[in-house]
């Protein structure tokens, strides 16, 4: 009976394998230290609970790096302060397992301070321990955001002040203002009652994820006696006269109970539906062309399309690309994009070639679609020899100056406001340049409008634009 | 048929969940964000896993945990927040996790602006973040490549247990083009089980890290990396040619230079001068070997890069001592040179 007490947890690895050195049965920890009661704590529950198989330890940065040598879990070492998001991601990836970031003050408080505020803000369904113990251990004693007012150390020399670093951190009681958490207490390692305490929280918390009731924490204080520069005795005495005057011990937040635990849904999709799902199912009317069928002054047209934002040049562009693809063709399109945009002039630049695209970039369009003036102003130069520019009468109170392109004035604006919103204006250049280039067939850009247009009530009335347009001509 | 119009950033989420991906975590950026968007769309309808981030930082570590069960994941970003997940790229190349991330350049350094650029070469191709580290690198120039090579980089960053990126400018991913998308893919990730930590008993004595306490077993674990970036630098090593049998000089650039150049090369053969483009696919590892074979052959080499001329050091590199001359012509702040420009410096070079 009594060899049976006296055994190792089921939790812990029956020899630490990957201690280096001879001494493979006993922990890295200092004489004194809290990190070891804490790891037999939870290292019993995992047993007791009956989850150390599916449980995967995150070992932080700091004393409890070497949290993976001991549990006989799943291990993953992880950087400074980001337990809670590496935690985040082998949950969300493998919700069946018990995933637990262990972690320390500097770590968790620190430079984690915001990985820990969103993985309980968003409720991750993670386990939490975190090990106050108001300094900084592995790195050499350096202040904490727990560090106590008046407490010295060795970036503290003459005592953490108000005025200097502001006051210690308490981490429970902060993120017990947020809604998701369901579980946040602090306890102590300082005597044997808090100790069973502590106990009863650890297992708390693990049952609570098992339970998938969301996030929970526990804050545990703890000693370092190497660092505080105390014995061990001393340092229990410190806990409960510095820190839990400071750190109030108890419940913060318990919302267990009141909450029905949450499994994501296991879904297995076949191939057909995520195929379906990912909009590679359409039924698209495809016709090869020979661009040869397409007169000659308007084949593997070079296009640019420019206009105020809001009279849809980037859908235009989109609705000839779409059909050129259609039929068989290379196409690109690009949108003028970033601060251009929002200076109210917007411009798309598409390529629609029988032959490989080399640069998508339209410097020399062949064709012109100047839905505004400044748009005439600024491109009608760089149109091609022998190029057509199609431009917005409604809008531009000059004819092009050049006489080697081809110009076709229509009022576009006009005839969209007719059938009820200027809207539809791009829709009725889409028919005029058809209609005067006979790139692609009408049937084919009507159908590739039902791809482009999201809001499927408008197809129709657009499809209206384009016949309007072509008319026009 | 399953060919769609669409842009170079959606193409990457289509082709990551083809590939099987299961998670995506991200932080949305300029000019990278469409890929969140597509993914928070598409990844959740087919019962994947989308979320948010609180920080760039966090979303690559995120995929640090997610790819420690073995699970196919992604990213994306661009400079600006390229540069914040080079904490957990480091760490994802010391404990060896395969991870795809996407790096949809615009123009810096700082804040910079959001026209494309390609000046992430260094912190991408080099290393990034502190260590002895590398990851492979590839450098789509088209929308059906942002698909293919996002598949091809799943398939290399399970290969080789290493981070993958995917590289390129905000011309490529805000570009669309027709792209034609593979059947959904086998992927049978069980061989995992050898080091992932899937929760589960098979696999509980795993363990993922990148702590070696003794000088001479991180020794050791940095010499096994080394051995397995020279495997790479063996096995991996894609790019393609245009035009460079007969040429006379060669030009070469990657991401959209490589289109411009491209068309460049056709002016300049129709005006007498013979170009030839060289485009590396791969930029970690490096077409050293062809770019020495080049050098050996023609006179000149002419590198146009969207940056201050980051990959034209490795070109000079690969060249060493050769016959060939190294000419770099660079812009930058988002300005992308004409096919006329690009005509006019080479011309000049050839005609001495």
């Amino acid at each position: 009976m009594a060899k049976d007490i006296l055994r190792k947890p089921g939790g812990f690895m029956d020899t630490f394998v990957y201690k280096p050195g001879q001494d493979k049965g006993n922990t890295h920890y200092c004489p004194g230290c809290g990190h070891g009661i804490l790891h037999k704590l939870i290292a019993e529950a995992l047993v007791d609970l009956g989850v150390v198989d599916r449980t995967i330890m995150v070992s932080p940065v700091g004393c409890s790096v070497f949290v993976y040598y001991y549990f006989a879990t799943g291990n993953i070492q992880v950087a400074h302060g980001r337990a809670p998001a590496v935690a985040t991601g082998l949950k969300r990836s493998n919700p069946d397992s018990i995933v637990i970031s262990y972690q320390g003050d500097g770590d968790l408080a620190a430079i984690g301070g915001n990985n820990i505020l969103h993985a309980a803000n968003r409720g991750e369904n993670i386990t939490v321990f975190f090990v106050n113990n108001a300094i900084y251990g592995m790195t050499g004693g350096q202040m904490a955001p727990t560090t106590l007012l008046g407490q010295k150390t060795m970036t503290s020399p003459y005592g953490r002040k108000i005025e200097n670093e502001g006051y210690p951190m308490k981490v429970v009681e902060l993120l017990s203002t947020l809604s998701a958490p369901a579980y946040l207490e602090r306890t102590s390692l300082d005597d044997s009652k808090n100790i069973a305490k502590t106990r009863k929280a650890v297992r708390k918390a693990i049952q609570c994820q098992i339970d998938g009731k969301g996030f929970s924490l526990v804050e545990v204080l703890s000693m370092c006696p190497s660092q505080w520069k105390t014995t061990p005795v001393e340092s229990k005495k410190w806990i409960k006269e510095r820190m839990i005057p400071y750190y109030p011990l108890g419940v913060k937040k318990d919302v267990i109970e009141e909450r029905a635990g949450y499994f994501p849904p296991k879904i297995d999709i076949d191939d057909e539906s995520i195929k379906e799902m990912l909009g590679l199912k359409k039924e698209k009317l495809f016709r090869d062309r020979a661009m040869s069928d397409v007169p000659e002054k308007y084949r593997n047209p070079q296009i640019k399309i420019a206009g105020f934002g809001g009279q849809g040049v980037l859908l235009l562009g989109q609705t000839l690309a779409e059909a050129g693809m259609r039929h068989g063709w290379n196409v690109s399109w690009i949108p003028s994009y970033g601060p251009e945009m929002r200076g109210g002039t917007a411009n798309c630049q598409v390529n629609i070639s029988e032959g490989p695209i080399g640069s998508p970039v339209v410097d020399f369009p062949t064709i012109l679609v100047a839905l505004n003036k400044p748009s005439l102003d600024k491109f009608e130069e760089t149109v091609q020899p022998g190029g057509v520019v199609f431009y917005n009468t409604s809008m531009i109170d000059r004819k092009p100056k050049r006489n080697d392109i081809e110009a076709i004035g229509l009022p576009f604006s006009d005839i969209a406001d007719e059938l009820g919103s200027l809207k539809f204006a791009n829709m009725v250049v889409v028919g005029a340049v058809l209609e005067k280039t006979k790139l692609i067939d009408m049937d084919i850009v009507k159908d590739a409008l039902k791809e482009v247009i999201h809001n499927k009530k408008f197809v129709e009335t657009n499809i209206v634009a384009i016949d309007r347009g072509a008319k026009a001509v | 048929m399953s060919k769609e119009l669409i842009k170079g950033n959606e193409a990457i989420i289509k082709g990551a969940l083809l590939a099987g991906a299961k998670c995506y975590f991200g932080y949305p950026i300029t000019p990278a964000s469409e890929i969140a968007h597509a993914a928070a769309f598409y990844f959740p309808a087919i019962g994947r896993t989308f979320l948010q981030a609180e920080s760039e930082i966090a979303a690559i570590q995120m995929c640090y945990g997610a790819a420690g069960t073995g699970v196919r994941c992604l990213t994306a970003s661009s400079g600006p927040g390229i540069s914040l997940k080079q904490e957990g790229i480091s760490y994802s190349a010391g404990s060896e996790l395969p991870i795809v991330i996407a790096d949809i350049m615009r123009g810096g350094p700082g804040l910079g602006n959001i026209a494309p650029e390609q000046s992430d070469y260094n912190q991408v191709v080099k290393g990034g973040g502190h260590g002895n580290y590398k990851c492979l690198v590839l450098a789509p120039n088209c929308g059906q490549e942002m698909c293919d090579l996002t598949i091809l980089a799943f398939d290399l960053a399970d290969k080789y247990r290493t981070p993958v990126y995917i590289l390129t400018d905000g011309f490529i991913g805000q570009m669309m083009e027709s792209v034609e998308f593979p059947q959904p893919l086998k992927i049978d990730q069980s061989h995992k089980a050898e080091w992932a930590i899937m929760g589960n008993k098979e696999t509980k004595h795993n363990l993922i890290n990148s702590i070696y306490l003794e000088a001479e077993e991180l020794e050791e674990h940095n010499i096994k990396l080394q051995r397995k970036y020279a495997e790479m630098e063996k096995n991996e090593v894609r790019f393609q040619t245009y035009k460079t049998e007969d040429a006379e000089i060669i030009v070469s650039g990657y991401g959209i230079v490589s289109r411009v150049l491209k068309s460049a090369v056709d002016v300049l053969r129709k005006q007498g001068i013979k170009a030839g483009l060289m485009r590396p696919i791969t930029l970690f590892p490096f077409p050293k070997n062809e770019y020495a074979k080049f050098a050996a052959k023609v006179d000149n080499i002419f590198v146009c890069e969207l940056s201050n001329g980051q990959m034209v050091d490795d070109v000079r590199l690969a060249v060493g001592k050769a016959k060939a001359k190294i000419h770099f012509y660079g812009r930058m702040g988002g300005v992308v040179p004409t096919v006329a420009e690009l005509v006019e410096k080479i011309t000049e070079i050839v005609k001495g």
